[in-house]
């Protein structure tokens, strides 16, 4: 079955490379301090995704992790927990239970993260599992194989299968930008996903280089944003891999309420996928509460 | 025909040469028509970023190489002399006086870049201890260390208080002379032809009354020497993360005598004893 939907649903307008890189260039110029840095750093935590994906995770760390999302300063309770923790579906059980009742959730990567190489169904079935060991968000990769070489209907028949394999648990459809090449391919792979049914999509696994560029970012919120006037439904969008420090994260979130405005300013519709960010958002916070710059060594690792 | 290159001095951060973030300039005493970087907090704020990549890299290397780039700094500033020279005359010294403290300044880093193999030996020791133990004790760098450097002597002063740091394992963050920031700064490009790791020595300029502060704040910063007179003011600052301070107090008669200023005391306020117990084999 290659494509159940004709495939000139997948067309896309071509993107202005120049436009799109100075727009990000001029919107990252905004200058944010004090009360609205505070809370926009405060915003910036509670759409974290704190992420741990290495092959030497253990149930150790993922724990700790948790412990961490859910309360990132243990002594400053009015910093907001995480979001989500994200960790390979192996440790979603350990996770699920670590962060109970706390309203921190789980998403756990599937799909033959971080390649996706492998067959539907053993993606379809790493999906059920992960959601039976508790995740309620699965972050999946696309097949790049397949998009790269024009299969289009491929990738978009997989996007639906995972979503019906996820039951209640959100989807977000990893893009991997890095591996696309063009801003073309990341509209048109946008598009895809969206169509497919995609709750969030998500622009990197954190394993590719380059993973979340700005411009990137903003391409994909105007693909979302141009969907939702056409549409009227709303979809998520998250930024992952390669954001570290907390100047970065602001300058998404303004990429986010310039262009698809204030209602997408949650987590429930943007989130960061990160792990040492936090750390840094956590030092500045504590920069403006203090008035001195903080020491790396004096914040807990993960 | 020579054409006339007018110099803006800039910092010296992480190995690069930047503007202040700020974009501010200022114009030092007597020599108002070039314009110096003007550090500012934020300025400090990357230096020191830089600074804790570089302490890696620089603790990191083994105690020869640090000897030999230490000599290699040496080097430089002889076959720059001319050069330096200039520095040293911008900066309000006679010619003569200048060549004096330049050959100062190079004797200064001689004897520092001999002084880096041997420092462990002569602040380390073995211990004498009850039981079939040997017993330890070796230096380790205290970290990122923040200097305020004197306004005079212009180069000598900045050396005197960053060789012994450096010879310690310390990375350094420092603020050159006020009052004649040209030879300071002309220094950065003397240890960025020297091999010195990026972030090792990081070189601010700007007005001493805005910045001392930011220094002794700053959290990640572990030691401060500063030269002057002891402040009140810094040492309670630099309390909040209990970072060690030293102040370095010398008459400029004695800063121009480089006995004074070449001694393992310098080394030793900047080093941590680590003691290590081994059983003795059997």
């Amino acid at each position: 079955m290659s494509g159940s939907l004709s495939p000139t649903e997948f067309r896309v307008p071509p993107v202005d490379a120049v436009a799109l890189e100075a727009r990000t260039a001029d919107l990252a110029t905004r200058s944010i301090k004090k009360d609205a840095k505070v809370q926009g750093l405060k915003l910036a935590i509670a759409m974290m995704d704190l992420t741990t994906l290495e092959g030497m995770d253990s149930p150790g760390k993922v724990r700790q992790l948790c412990q961490k999302a859910v309360a990132p300063l243990p002594a400053r309770t009015d910093i907001p927990s995480c979001a989500a923790v994200c960790v390979y579906p192996d440790l979603v059980k350990i996770a699920a239970q670590a962060v109970a009742g706390s309203g921190v959730r789980v998403a756990s990567v599937a799909t033959g993260f971080p390649s996706g190489r492998t067959d539907r169904r053993t993606k379809l079935r790493e999906v059920e599992l992960a959601v039976r060991a508790g995740a309620s968000e699965i972050d999946m990769v696309i097949d790049r194989g397949a998009f790269l070489s024009g299969r289009y209907g491929a990738v978009y028949d997989e996007v639906c299968a995972v979503k019906e394999a996820c039951g209640d648990a959100h989807l977000k459809v990893i893009l991997e930008t890095g591996e696309l090449k063009t801003y073309d391919n990341v509209r048109r792979a946008s598009r895809i996903a969206i169509l497919g049914g995609a709750d969030f999509i998500k622009t990197s696994t954190g394993k590719v280089s380059p993973a979340s560029t700005r411009p990137v970012a903003l391409l994909m919120l105007e693909t979302v944003r141009d969907h939702y006037l056409e549409t009227g439904k709303m979809v998520g969008v998250k930024a992952a891999g390669g954001i570290r420090s907390a100047k970065d994260a602001l300058r998404y979130l303004v990429l986010v309420a310039e262009t698809c405005g204030d209602a997408w300013l949650s987590p429930e519709w943007f989130r960061f996928g990160a792990s040492s960010l936090l750390n840094d958002v956590l030092m500045q916070l504590e920069k403006q509460r203090t008035g001195r710059y903080q020491r790396g060594t004096d914040f807990s690792t993960d | 025909m020579s054409v006339s290159v007018r110099k803006t001095y800039k910092l010296y951060v992480g190995g690069k040469f930047p503007r202040s973030e700020s974009g501010r300039v200022f114009q030092p005493a007597g020599n108002e028509a070039v314009n110096v970087a003007r550090g500012s907090r934020k300025d400090l704020r990357d230096a020191i970023g830089a600074a804790r990549k570089g302490l890696a890299t620089w603790s990191g290397s083994a105690a020869y190489l640090r000897g030999q780039i230490l000599y290699r700094i040496a080097e430089m500033l002889a076959s720059r002399r001319d050069g330096m020279v200039q520095e040293l005359r911008l900066g309000g010294l006679t010619p003569a006086a200048a060549q004096k403290e330049l050959d100062n300044a190079i004797a200064l880093t001689i004897w520092y870049a001999g002084l880096c193999d041997k420092a462990l030996s002569l602040l380390g020791s073995q211990n004498a201890v009850q039981g079939p133990f040997f017993n330890f004790s070796t230096i380790e760098p205290t970290g990122v260390i923040g200097v305020i450097a004197p306004d005079k002597p212009a180069l000598v002063g900045t050396l005197a208080l960053l060789l012994p740091l450096l010879v310690g394992g310390n990375s350094v963050v420092a603020l050159v002379s006020s009052h004649a920031p040209f030879a300071g700064l002309a220094l950065g490009e003397v240890l960025a032809a020297s091999d010195v790791p990026a972030g090792a020595v990081n070189l601010l300029s700007g007005h001493r009354d805005e910045l001392a502060k930011e220094f002794a704040k700053h959290r990640d910063i572990d030691g401060l020497l500063v030269s002057g007179p002891p402040d009140a003011e810094l040492t309670e600052a630099a309390a909040d993360n209990v970072k060690r301070v030293r102040f370095c107090n010398l008459s400029s008669a004695a800063w121009s005598k480089v006995e004074r200023l070449r001694s393992l005391s310098w080394v030793e306020p900047f080093v941590e004893t680590k003691t290590l117990w081994h059983p003795v084999a059997p």
